[in-house]
């Protein structure tokens, strides 16, 4: 029998609910010894998988890449996790959103810059309008707020997971 | 009119040319309503005094009236002995009416014009289109102040209260309260200072019955609040009425001026010891200030939004004194229903509606205009005998009732009496009587969509579910009226729609999803249309989700 | 001698004083029914809509704040249908500005955060609306930030009411709606705030916070303060 198969995914957050699954410790391999991680920015595939059963995503839905990356996920993944705040609310990234997209990369690349301002055009990915949360944009199975959520939560969420249990957030919260 | 004082008169205008002595031989009656002033009927009013001066009829009188009715086709005139209708009068037209005018002879009678006026029932406008609302002598001659005067010379409070509520008058600004039954509980009220007040904030879009109720016979509402006034043992009044009316607020000036100069208004009125005054308060342009609770707060000169219930105004209103608030309409029958009694007013309508309400037509009728029927009138005699149909004879699709509190009626209850209950049966809702038509050129969403916006543009934002959620319920119905909407937000806004209706402090926010309600209910189909196909059955909404191939 | 009326709350037998509210009632017993723009000291309004409860017999909620208890009534302030109502009111509240718990200086302290996580809110349905607020740091010792005010007023309220100044007011309406200090002015060139800070005390949110403080870390009193300052007055006054 082959072990479920998890993923994580970096959209447009901090990395500190990668971090805070870190924080797992050894806990980390207890849940790897029953699952296997295919795919995220602590392992080194190149492209998403096919046939995922549990993907971790962090971040909002913020540029044309995250869109691409997450639609991507979705067809390939039984149950999605919207992982922290950035990819429940859209959080931090989202502070962008009554700016409006023109006026942010003004104020970031030409207003601030002492040298040579100009707006990136190429290698960086094009914003979207909106930073999104991940929910509005394909369909998510299980909300885990935060900011980062909890290691406990975290593992618990998992291990849930793993042992066939419908998954307890119970603690969750925004912020914090 | 001769006797009003200058300053009582509007000064760039004479209102009525009165070259007759004594009575005249043939009258014209020209409307000068807010609709009709709009269209220039003023200068029909001037063209035709010079014509029958410079023609040297001495026997003709051109009189300003108030609401002829039929709005649509004005500026009217009407000759009054003939009752001959000249519609969409144009100056060049005066020389036709000063031909009809030459043709009236004393053995002249008023005969009926059509279906518009011949079922139609007169008790809140019996003198609209006949006084110059401008004259208190018009108003007298045809039996105004009679009922007071009996009223204050031959009963007591009590026994004017028990015709009021034997009449079974219920409020007609909306939620159909007996009247009477207000009037008793202010009058039992603990307290020595007792207000009554008018509420003419008529807001509801397509609505202007109070607008020419007070343009065209503003004493009645006077007399009637008098009447109260002394059936709740009040002596001051307030009218709340919205400044977006200027016509209807001079005249109201005008009629309290005439009112309190000839004794029917302040101290020792008609010679009794009965005191009574009346002011006028301006609200500035807020729809929720017609919920009674934001009235008094704004009256008192407070933010205008309205406080939780109890207690109610009745006990604890205007300075937190028992306060009678009754809307135009439901004081304009007091004086009816004093003159002719509870019984005859009773013997109209059906079931526990009784008597007449006043509605204004609009949208895709042919006659927009004013009219009054007796409760118990089918939707079908009031769209299609008295409104005469669907402009271009399309497809009559649904008439929306009640303002943004209301609900959109279908065509399979044209045959359904219309009454408190029965609209209240099929989704809608009485309101202040605006009744706006439509055909198969609107599309349901896009009118739930069009009452949204207006909700949240007037939500006071007081509480959180009508602040917040009027705004949500719009974005959702903007998504399904561009096609980019799923099932599943279809669902969200049904949900929402209940949780606010649950939740909303006041009538505003509880009344703002049923016109999402009753679209869902008759138009869930467009709806889908929407949704699933990605088209406007209308085609009335721009669709910019991408086509769904067949 | 008030009147005492035994009536029921969640199916538990309670007792009170004729003019105490579902509320007071409520909470001298240990029940928690949440309200945002209810707190202890400063009159009620009934305005969050989050208190709504039940009342036997009335076919519509009332909202417990504003509910003058009856002898017999029989009062619901739990059930599945009223917390689904309470978090869909909470949603509002956090769709219609820009609550960024993570960057808030009242994470951790905030009573919009702690309702979320008590009715177990873990994310919004409803749309974003993202309005673009402003903040106001023009007086000496505070700010206010409006992506964060839920407008429950009671700023306007103590600030009325305790401390008898009446710089805070409201203005506009609907979704516009806005507390604003004088006629509009700049908080810092108000002539009638007395930097009393009670506004910031009893702010639910991190809308009203002291200046100079780093996230989190803007807690507030604990205790309420409010009926304290109120026994003090009336002490005073006799």
């Amino acid at each position: 029998m082959t072990k479920p198969r998890v993923a994580t995914v970096w959209l447009d957050g901090c990395s500190g609910c990668h971090m805070s699954l870190i924080d797992l410790d050894e806990r980390l391999l207890d849940i790897f010894e029953r699952a296997d991680l295919v795919y995220g920015p602590l392992v080194d595939f190149k492209e998403f998988p096919k046939n995922v059963d549990v993907c971790l995503v962090e971040g909002a839905v913020s540029s044309e890449d995250d869109l691409h990356k997450i639609k991507l996920v979705r067809e390939r993944t039984k149950t999605i996790i919207a992982f922290g705040d950035c990819a429940v609310t859209s959080n931090v990234p989202g502070m962008r959103n009554p700016i409006g997209v023109p006026p942010l990369l003004d104020r970031a690349y030409i207003e601030n810059a002492t040298i040579n301002p100009q707006i990136p055009s190429r290698v960086v990915p094009k914003l979207l309008p909106t930073a999104r949360p991940v929910h509005t944009v394909v369909h998510v199975d299980i909300f885990l707020p935060g900011c980062p959520p909890s290691a406990d939560l975290i593992y618990n969420l998992l291990d849930d997971l793993l042992a066939g249990r419908v998954p307890d957030v119970t603690g969750a919260r925004f912020g914090r | 009119m001769s006797e009003m004082p200058a300053a009582a008169r509007p000064t760039h205008r004479r209102a009525t040319i009165e070259t007759a002595d004594g009575q005249p031989r043939a009258s014209a009656y020209v409307c000068e309503a807010a609709s009709c002033m709009s269209a220039q009927s003023h200068d029909i009013t001037l063209r035709l005094g010079e014509r029958i001066a410079a023609l040297g009829m001495t026997d003709v009188n051109i009189k300003r009236v108030g609401c002829l009715g039929l709005c649509a086709a004005g500026p009217l005139v009407e000759i009054a002995e003939t009752a001959e209708l000249f519609e969409r009068v144009k100056p060049d037209d005066v020389e036709a009416i000063v031909k009809a005018l030459k043709k009236v002879k004393p053995t002249d009678t008023r005969r009926p014009q059509g279906p518009f006026f011949e079922k139609q029932l007169r008790v809140v406008t019996e003198n609209m289109g006949r006084i110059d609302p401008e004259s208190l002598e018009d108003y007298v001659g045809r039996g105004g102040y009679e009922a007071l005067k009996r009223v204050l010379s031959d009963m007591t409070s009590t026994e004017v209260r028990d015709v009021i509520t034997r009449s079974g008058l219920r409020g007609r600004g909306g939620a159909g309260y007996p009247v009477g039954l207000k009037w008793t509980t202010v009058a039992k009220a603990e307290g020595t200072q007792k207000y009554v007040v008018c509420n003419a904030d008529e807001g509801d879009p397509g609505a202007f019955m109070d607008r020419s109720v007070l343009e065209s016979d503003p004493f009645r509402v006077l007399e009637g609040m008098t009447i109260a006034a002394f059936a709740v043992h009040a002596n001051e009044g307030y009218i709340y009425c919205r400044a977006e009316y200027p016509l209807a607020v001079s005249r109201l000036r005008t009629a309290i001026r005439l009112a309190q100069r000839a004794g029917f208004l302040g101290s020792g009125i008609a010679d009794t010891n009965f005191n009574f005054d009346v002011q006028i308060r301006l609200g500035a342009g807020a729809f929720v200030c017609g919920e009674e609770t934001a009235l008094i707060a704004s009256i008192e000169g407070r933010r205008g939004t309205p406080r939780p219930r109890p207690p109610y105004p009745a006990v604890q209103g205007l300075w937190d004194r028992p306060t009678l608030l009754n809307n135009v309409e439901s004081y304009a029958n007091v004086p009816t229903i004093l003159n002719k009694g509870a019984e005859w007013y009773s013997e109209f309508g059906i079931g526990k509606s009784k008597g007449t309400k006043v509605f204004a037509l609009a949208g895709r009728i042919v006659n927009t205009g004013l009219i009054e029927v007796p409760m118990g009138t089918t939707l079908r005699e009031i769209v299609f005998d008295i409104g005469g149909g669907i402009i271009d004879g399309r497809p009559f699709k649904a008439v929306q009732t009640g303002g943004p509190s209301g609900g959109c009626i279908p065509a399979q209850f044209l045959d359904m009496p219309v009454s408190y209950e029965s609209l209240i049966e099929v989704g809608s809702f009485m309101g202040s009587g605006g009744l706006i038509v439509m055909d198969d050129t609107s599309c349901m969403v896009d009118v739930a969509k069009y009452f949204m916006d207006f909700c949240r543009d007037e939500s006071c934002g007081k509480c959180v579910p009508c602040r917040v959620g009027t705004t949500e319920l719009y974005m959702i119905l903007d998504l399904i009226s561009r096609g980019e909407a799923t099932l599943d937000d279809l669902a969200q806004l049904e949900r929402l729609a209940g949780i606010i209706q649950k939740t909303s402090l006041c009538g505003l926010g509880q009344g703002a999803p049923n016109p999402i309600f009753s679209t869902l209910r008759y138009f869930r189909d467009e709806y889908m249309a929407h949704i699933v196909d990605k088209t406007c059955p209308a085609g009335v909404c721009t669709i910019t989700a991408p086509e769904v191939m067949a | 001698m008030s009147t005492v009326f035994t009536f029921r709350i969640d199916g538990k037998d309670v007792a009170g004083s004729e003019g105490q509210t579902v509320m007071e009632v409520a909470e001298e017993n240990g029940i928690d029914i949440p309200g945002l723009c209810h707190l202890e000291g400063i009159h009620d309004r009934g305005a969050c809509r989050l208190c709504m409860v039940e009342i036997a017999g009335s076919p519509k909620l009332a909202a417990a704040c504003v509910t003058k208890i009856t002898e017999g009534m029989d009062v619901t302030a739990h059930s599945e249908k009223l917390q689904e109502y309470r978090r869909t009111v909470t949603e509002m509240l956090f769709v219609e500005r820009n609550h960024v718990c993570a960057v808030c200086v009242a994470n951790d302290h905030c009573e919009l955060q702690d309702l979320a996580a008590d009715l177990e809110l873990t994310h919004f349905d409803l749309p974003l609306i993202s309005p673009k607020l402003d903040i106001d740091a023009s007086h000496r010792l505070f700010a206010i930030d409006h992506n964060r005010c839920i407008l429950c007023l009671r700023c306007v309220r103590v600030c009325d009411e305790i401390e008898g100044a009446h710089t805070w007011d409201v203005m506009h309406r609907g979704l516009e709606t806005r507390v604003q200090t004088d006629m509009g002015i700049p908080w810092g060139e108000s002539t009638t705030c007395t930097s009393c800070g009670k506004c910031v005390q009893v702010c639910p949110t991190g809308a009203l916070f002291e200046k100079g403080r780093a996230v989190a870390s803007g807690s507030k009193h604990q205790r309420p303060f409010l009926p304290w300052l109120k026994t003090v007055e009336e002490e005073r006054g006799r």
